[in-house]
């Protein structure tokens, strides 16, 4: 039963080998999807191109219900798995400063460790940047020490918060990213009309 | 070639369902495994404790936040998350070069900025994904895509945060990619 290295079912010092498979297979994906250029993802914000909609609401959908699925079918003891932690002030505010990070980036981290693979000038510039980001971010740190540590939930689910049981956010996400899904076909094709061409 | 085949020219790339659903599996067999997600800025984390510690070992203990990741038994390099993202790279670069993309050095820009003023705003948005990072617990591997898979309510909060910002702030910076 998973998750198999917490369980002790694959042992410990398997751990890099499976981290280097998942990360090459992550960023296979990625790249084959059209996650390396800059101008693909920036789309997403301007409607002509959904890729990372498409992309990561499908991955997010395929997730979720695979997680209920697993647990259903006893693969997976769910309650073993990583919570992320919520901070929520520091989390709102971090999410805000990655929405700008985004739009004048055009990458996010992972997106742009796969846009320096296949030689992208712009996502070696962004990942400089987000290295000196963490470094002044560890630097100025005791100014926003208490800040960075308000507001803690512990590790909490959606659930915890609302009581509404997870088969209900994975129905209701799938919902939502389907009609997302019919309503940006429109959009985009519609935007591509009026724009001028762009090579990916 | 019309422009409307130029921009259509996605055959080169996946069908993005195909993609996502790729990638949802992938992230179902990864917490199977490990029992946690994915991620990116981790490791980039990782890269700025190592290279200071390298350098200023003592200031990077005493540093409150960097200290936290530093430890007697082994490089700050030596972490699930840095092996994942050379992965990443690595997956980048065979897809690439299966697809015909990897090329020599060139950069992607909206057809009103420069080359040069793109790269400049890539190293300001990257600082700043970097900082939001750390605030967020994760960007949008960790905290966005495998938080919400898991239904972690921090997720979820990153994931509207960050999209939800793009969506308000796009039209200010739209001189930058249209």
């Amino acid at each position: 039963m998973g998750p198999l290295i917490p369980n002790g079912v694959i042992g410990a010092g398997w751990d890099f080998v499976i981290a280097i498979l998942i990360g090459i297979a992550f960023g296979f994906i990625l790249e084959a999807s059209g996650f390396s250029s800059s101008r693909n993802l920036a789309g997403v914000f301007y409607g002509y191109n959904f890729v990372v909609l498409r992309v990561f609401f499908t991955a997010l959908i395929v997730a979720m219900v695979g997680l209920m699925y697993f647990d259903f079918v006893g693969w997976l003891d769910l309650s073993k798995i990583f919570i992320l932690p919520t901070y929520l002030a520091p989390m709102v505010v971090g999410g805000i400063i990655m929405g700008f990070g985004f739009v004048i980036g055009g990458f996010c981290p992972g997106t742009s460790f796969t846009g320096i693979a296949i030689g992208k000038l712009d996502a070696l510039f962004f990942t400089i940047g987000l290295y000196l980001g963490i470094f002044g971010f560890s630097l100025a740190f005791p100014l926003f020490e208490g800040f960075y540590n308000s507001g803690s939930m512990g590790n909490i689910t959606l659930t915890d918060v609302t009581g509404i049981p997870a088969p209900y956010f994975a129905l209701a996400f799938t919902v939502i990213a389907l009609a997302a899904f019919w309503g940006t076909m429109f959009i985009e094709k519609k935007v591509r009309k009026n724009m001028k061409q762009y090579k990916f | 070639m019309s422009k409307d085949k130029i921009i259509d020219n996605q055959s080169k790339y996946i069908n993005p369902y195909l993609g996502g659903v790729l990638l949802g599996l992938l992230i179902l067999l990864t917490i199977y495994i490990t029992g946690r997600g994915l991620g990116a800025s981790g490791a980039i984390k990782s890269a700025v404790v190592s290279t200071s510690n390298t350098i200023a070992p003592s200031a990077t203990q005493a540093n409150a936040y960097m200290g936290q990741f530093v430890s007697d038994d082994h490089s700050p390099m030596y972490t699930w998350l840095v092996f994942e993202s050379l992965g990443v790279l690595l997956g980048g670069l065979l897809s690439g070069l299966i697809f015909g993309r990897v090329g020599r050095f060139r950069t992607d820009h909206g057809p009103k900025i420069t080359a040069k003023k793109r790269w400049l705003l890539a190293l300001l948005g990257g600082a700043l994904f970097g900082i939001g990072s750390q605030f967020g617990r994760g960007c949008t591997s960790g905290a966005a895509l495998s938080g919400s898979a898991t239904f972690a309510f921090g997720g979820v909060i990153v994931l509207f945060g960050i999209f939800g910002t793009g969506y308000v702030i796009a039209y200010f910076f739209r001189k930058l990619w249209i």
